[in-house]
């Protein structure tokens, strides 16, 4: 079963036309792989349904634009998969 | 239909908003503005129109499902397939389902049916957000007030 990195890197792969191997797990998905909001809608869109989850992208967008978080905390790839599988735990639970 | 103001649909036939699901009407004018340049002796409605109108069936599910709070704003056509011609005077059945409800964000597959034959189909993705003034939201209600045969009920 793949990991949630490797499910998430082949939707960005799928979704963006980056190829797999440059995107790991320490990449920021906007800032070094040059992934807009709009096509970040796309991913957002994939990893909900991949993961039967929903992922609360509007509350970080939020906290970025409110300086209450990083861009890094939310969208460097680990950590993206670190708040899915947090989300996952909780839906789970 | 009045396309030259963007007003696509005329009925709502259906709507579930819980489920995600609407049926609308749509009647294609027999003369319009449009159609003198689209296309000059041979008048058809424009594939961008057909589109919009699919948007705009999507948009009044996810308006009384948002609670009216939000507005969805089209922000994504995908895998747009136009199969035949529209021509004036058609009666169109415009059906969306939500595929999914995302946190600030919807998709909906949505197709147009005139006589019983698809026309065209699409998947669709909106922006969800609040409206950025109280004129369109009123305007929204007001519309979707004027078509719903549901809240005449």
């Amino acid at each position: 079963m793949a990991t949630t990195f490797e499910a998430v890197a082949e939707i960005i792969a799928d979704t963006s036309d980056i190829p797999l191997e440059e995107i790991t797990p320490e990449k920021n998905a906007f800032t070094d792989l040059g992934i807009d909001s709009l096509d970040f809608l796309d991913i957002a869109f994939a990893i909900d349904k991949h993961f039967g989850i929903k992922i609360p992208l509007e509350q970080w967008t939020e906290e970025l634009n409110e300086n209450n978080a990083s861009i890094d905390e939310y969208f460097v790839l680990s950590n993206l998969c670190d708040r899915i599988d947090e989300i996952i735990a909780v839906k789970d639970a | 239909m009045l396309l030259e103001y963007f007003q696509m649909i005329d009925v709502i036939e259906a709507l579930d908003p819980d489920n995600g699901k609407i049926v609308t009407r749509a009647d294609v004018p027999m003369e319009s503005p449009v159609f003198e340049g689209h296309f000059p002796g041979s008048p058809l409605v424009p594939g961008v129109l057909l589109i919009e109108t699919m948007a705009q069936a999507s948009g009044f599910m996810l308006l009384p499902r948002l609670k009216f709070e939000r507005m969805p704003f089209l922000a994504n056509v995908s895998s747009a397939k136009m199969r035949s011609f529209v021509e004036p005077g058609a009666v169109l059945q415009v059906e969306a389902q939500l595929e999914h409800d995302g946190s600030g964000f919807a998709a909906t597959r949505a197709q147009i049916l005139c006589q019983g034959k698809k026309v065209c189909d699409s998947k669709l993705m909106f922006r969800t957000m609040p409206f950025p003034n109280e004129t369109l939201k009123e305007n929204m209600l007001d519309r979707f007030s004027q078509i719903s045969r549901l809240s005449a009920v």
